[in-house]
Order: C-alpha cells, then structure tokens, then sequence
C-alpha cells in the first residue's frame, strides 16, 4: 500500500446525548438483525420449535389430559407461549458471553459510544425473535384449534405482557452472560435451569393435578403466573378449574408486571456497570 | 512531557484456584508524538495488559496513564475519540461483511449514514479489501481480518494508534503488507504503540524499543542498542559425535567472547563472538587440524531468545505457552494462530 490514508473530518455537528444513545441502540440493534437474516439456523430454531411444541402437545396429550370446561388446545397454548419466550430470552446470555469471547466487546468500549447501547441492541435482538416466534405459535394454535375467548386489548395486552417478561429476563440473561462468560455453560445451564421451571408450573398440566410438593412449587413458580396471567388475557382458563390460594396466582397479571419492573430496576443498571467495568484480558 | 505516558502500572489477576498474576508489576513507559515504540517481550509478559490499560479496557490496581495530558483511568470518555485500536484478533463481527463493520464503527462514531458509509468505502479501497467488501467476515484470511480490523480503528483517523501484536499468526506476506500499511501511517505523523514477539518486527517499524518481563519495563532503547547490549552475532555448530564435545568447548571458549552455551542433545554449541566472520574461520580451521567432524556450522543474528536470555536467564520461548504464566495473552496468542 503506497497511498495515503486521508485523515477524517466529522462534517456532522455533535448530536445530543439522547440523540447519539438512540443511534447507538440502533446501530447495535440492526447488527443482531443483520446477524439473524446472516445465520438462518436461528429463525429456523425459533420458529420450528414452537410449531413441533404446538403440535406434539396437542396431539399427543390432548387425548390423556382432561382439561374440564375446555379443551386442552385452549389450555396448553398459553403455556407453550410462555416457554418459548423465556426460552427465547437465553440468547442475550450466551451472544453477550459470544461476543466478549470474540474481542468485540473490546472494541465497542474502545468507541466512544454510550455503554448501554451494546445491551439494547442484544435485547432487541431477543425481542424480535420473540415476536417473530409469537406470531408463528398464534397461528399454528389457530390451525390446531386455539381460540382468543377475550377482546382484541385484552389478546394484545397479553402478547404484550409475555414479550416485555421475556425482554426483562433478556437482561437478566445478558448480565449473566457477562459474568460466566462461556455461551456454552450459558446454553446448558439455562437448560437445566428452565426446563425443570417451565414444566413444573401449570403450563402443561393444571397445577391442582400435580402431587403436593411439586404442586406448591408450581404455584409459587413465576412462570406460572406468567402462564395464568396470559391464560385469563386470551380467555383461556378452564372453566371448571379450582381456584388457587396462592396471590400470585389470584393476581397473575399484576404479579408479572411487578417482576418485570423488578428485573429491569435491578438487572439493567446491574448490566450495564458490568459492561463498562467488564476487565477483559 | 511524552504523548503517551504510564509510571508505576501495577495490575494483579488472581485466576480461579490459581496463585495471583502479577500482569503488571511497575511498568513504566513513554511514548513521544509521532514515534513508535515496541513493546517486545514474550506471552504472559504484560504487554496485552498495558495496552488494555492505555486504550480505557482496563483499570489498574494502582499507577498513572496519560495520553496527551488526560487521565487515561479518570476520564476514559476523553480518551476513547483519541485512540484507535487493533488487537491480536481480530475484533470484528464475523457476520457482518467488511463494508458493514467498518460502516457500523463509523455509526458509532456518530458519524452519520453518509460520511460512514463514504468512510467505509475508501478504507476498503485503501486496504485493498475492494473484492471482498461484501462477504461476511467469517470467510476472510487471516491477513483480510486484520486489515479490516485496523481499518476499523482508522475510521477517524485518530492521533494515537494502539497495535496488540499486529502480525502474529500472519504468513510473511501479510505481515510484509502490514508493516507497510502501519510504515505509511507513522510517516503521516501517528504516534504508535506496538506490541510483538518478534524483535524483527520490533526493528522494522520501531523508534524505541522497551522489552518487558513479569510485567516491567526490564531494558529499553533504540534496536541497535539492544542489539549491541545482547552482544550481536552468534557462532553455531553442531557435532557429528557428542565425544567431541569437551574438544568443542575448549575450542568454541578460545575463539568465542563468552562462555559457549551447550544444547539439550549435548551435540549443539553457540558462543557470541566480536567478530563473528572471523571468529567462525579460524574456529573451522581449528575443527578441521583436529579432525572433528561437524554435522552443521555457521552464524545468526541475536534473535528475541537470545535477548531473553541475556536480559533474564530464561528463554523467552514463543512457541510453548507451557513456560509463560496461564494468562489469556497465551490463549488469545493460540486463538490468533489457529
């Protein structure tokens, strides 16, 4: 190389910091995006487990579990949509671990660019495949025989409720991510972790069915409530079903919005000092 | 005052289940504007940790940094529009093709759609990327990779150039293309850090040299001084018999300035020599009357082991990460190479 590099003038005047924080959430965001429509095997992920989910439950249990007042079509989607995005939400965990692994966390902070943006664009990330997933379990529940029993505000606060539960749990992810630091371990633990919390809740089954220890954890489990809450939303709860005593489950809706609050007020400003102190070496 | 300068740096990890690494252990360093210095010195010596430190990644236990007069670890906000950044990998995102790293680097910037992407296509151009602009990084050579990632560190031009280990793992005509490129650079008047393994490469491109051990600053200085410190040629032979070695020492003791150093099979034998040409002359006529077969003979510059061992009495070793503390500068080495 014998040519010059020409040296750089900024012709743009400098931007407000609210201004340059949305350009950085952006430019970061479009990054995860770019990375989605680059490795299909994500969407594929996301979009075929949920339709395979939709149909063995139905299919296969629908004849053994007796849901009394509906069907259980009716009954299981809910729970279907809660794993799946809580599952969905684990990706900010192991691309943040990814990311750092590659060095390009380095150079992000080495930018003068505002701490919190790489966050948000991962975030995003995981709310985008989260709706895309939403929208395809919808529609393979509308084939397979679910039906929203409530108004469309209450069908569209309930998609709501189930995708910002997954957004906040996206950050708790993402500080995890940084701080184990292996997408791996991130991958396999939040298997372990999650599976076990998503079946013994009332997404599969109702919780009165399940033996008594398991059937306390399953009232006092989080997803749970999730599952309950978008269950009233989309007018889906048995009619026949016994009525817990438990309050989060009496109050699912209010429950979930609480937690949501709660993990955004602690694990964003958590995630976000892990970000700019992360010592990578 | 210097451009760059760092006094009493001071860095401590404690890996889990391992005793501490003192990464850093009093470093000092200065770098005047629009020179280069060379941090040479082997795996594990602290050289990714000072440069961490300088470009605001890291924060260390105690010590100073200043880059043009600011606090490197009081205000890194004021220091990150200074700086630009190339690692020993490179920090790109493999899903992204060329255009769009260097794109999206400008964006971060705040640079604006337009002048990013302007940006973005002459140093494409100037790095001679032109063909594979449009390819996701994950494709790239090692040699492509690097250049795209030191394009991403000039998207503003910046005053302060930060380069961990540039060449490492690169075939020789890359690194070739890569000292040029950083060649051109400094002419324009940037003021370089370099880090490297390689006195070759220290000797190409740098003003000043600093070698660095256990996290010090343990010599400096232009690379004839360090040549001439380390005492320059070398004479190397190698016995046929490993009979012959005591005749071989007393010979190579006779003709040589120090003390001949022996190898592990007891067969190989270097000695440094004032003149090496002549040293090696008289010392074959001398193998050749006594009728000592020789398997190999001849001479070598001072290489990086040679300083080590000079400066330190032990080898500096690039190859075996087995004999440089468990850092991730090892495993991040091993990664570049892979």
């Amino acid at each position: 190389m014998t040519a010059t590099i020409p040296a750089m003038t900024p012709s743009t005047t400098a931007a407000s910091p609210v201004m340059n924080w949305l350009n950085d959430g952006w430019i970061t965001t479009r990054r995860n995006l770019i990375k989605i429509k680059r490795v299909p095997d994500i969407l594929v992920f996301t979009t075929l487990q949920p339709i395979m989910f939709v149909l063995l439950f139905t299919y296969v249990y629908a004849g053994v579990i007796d849901i009394p007042g509906s069907t259980y079509a009716e009954f299981i989607m809910a729970g279907i949509f809660a794993q799946t995005v809580v599952f969905g939400s684990t990706y900010s965990g192991s691309a943040m671990a990814q990311d750092l692994k590659d060095g390009i966390i380095d150079r992000f902070r080495t930018l003068p660019m505002s701490p919190s943006a790489v966050l948000v664009g991962r975030t995003n990330g995981d709310l985008l495949i989260n709706s895309i997933s939403m929208i395809v379990m919808m529609a393979t529940g509308l084939i397979v025989g679910w039906r929203i029993n409530s108004s469309p505000l209450e069908a569209i606060a309930a998609i709501a409720l189930l995708l910002l539960f997954a957004y906040a749990l996206s950050w708790v992810m993402a500080f995890i991510g940084m701080s184990v630091r292996s997408p791996e371990v991130i991958n396999n633990v939040s298997f372990l972790v999650l599976f076990p919390l998503t079946f013994i809740s009332n997404a599969f089954v109702p919780a009165e069915t399940l033996p008594t220890p398991l059937r306390v954890f399953a009232e006092f489990n989080p997803v749970s409530a999730l599952v309950q809450a978008a269950r009233e939303l989309f007018g889906n709860t048995p009619t026949g079903s016994a009525q817990s005593e438990v309050w989060t489950q009496q109050h699912p809706v209010l429950t979930v919005l609480i937690g949501i609050v709660v993990m955004l007020a602690i694990f964003v400003p958590l995630a976000v000092r892990k970000f700019a102190n992360i010592s990578t070496r | 005052m210097s451009y760059i300068e760092a006094v009493d740096l001071k860095k401590t990890y404690t890996p889990k289940g391992a005793s501490p690494v003192h990464a850093l252990d009093g470093l000092n360093l200065e770098v005047p504007q629009g020179t280069v210095t060379a941090l040479l010195g082997p795996n594990g010596a602290g050289k990714t940790t000072t440069v961490k430190v300088l470009t605001t990644l890291t924060r260390p236990d105690s010590g100073t940094a200043t880059i043009n007069g600011v606090d490197v670890i009081a205000s890194p906000e004021r220091i990150r529009p200074m700086i630009g950044v190339s690692g020993q990998y490179a920090a790109v995102d493999e899903n992204l093709t060329g255009f769009e790293n260097l794109d999206m680097v400008g964006r971060l910037y705040h640079l604006g759609a337009k002048q990013s992407r302007a940006r973005a296509r002459e140093l494409i151009d100037l790095f001679d990327l032109t063909e594979a602009q449009n390819r996701p990084v994950k494709g790239f050579s090692g040699g492509m990779r690097r250049r795209i990632d030191l394009a991403g560190a000039l998207v503003m031009r910046p005053p302060v150039l930060f380069l961990d280990e540039p060449t490492t793992g690169l075939d020789p005509r890359s690194r070739i293309g890569m000292w040029e490129i950083i060649t051109t650079l400094v002419g324009e008047g940037t003021t370089v850090l370099l880090t490297t393994q390689y006195l070759e490469e220290a000797d190409q491109l740098a003003d000043s040299i600093s070698v660095i051990d256990d996290g010090k600053v343990i010599a400096k200085g232009t690379s004839d001084e360090l040549k001439a410190s380390i005492g320059g040629q070398r004479v190397e032979l190698s016995l046929v018999s490993q009979d012959d070695a005591a005749a071989a020492r007393e010979i190579l003791t006779r003709f040589g300035s120090t003390e001949p150093a022996v190898s592990l099979d007891g067969r190989g034998f270097t000695v440094n020599a004032e003149d090496a040409p002549a040293a090696l002359q008289l010392i074959l006529t001398e193998f050749a009357s006594r009728g000592i077969p020789l398997y190999d003979a001849g001479m070598r510059r001072p290489t990086l082991d040679d300083v080590f061992l000079k400066l330190t009495g032990h080898a500096a070793s690039v190859d075996d990460a087995t004999t440089s503390t468990d850092t991730a500068e090892a495993a991040s080495a091993q990664k570049a190479q892979k």
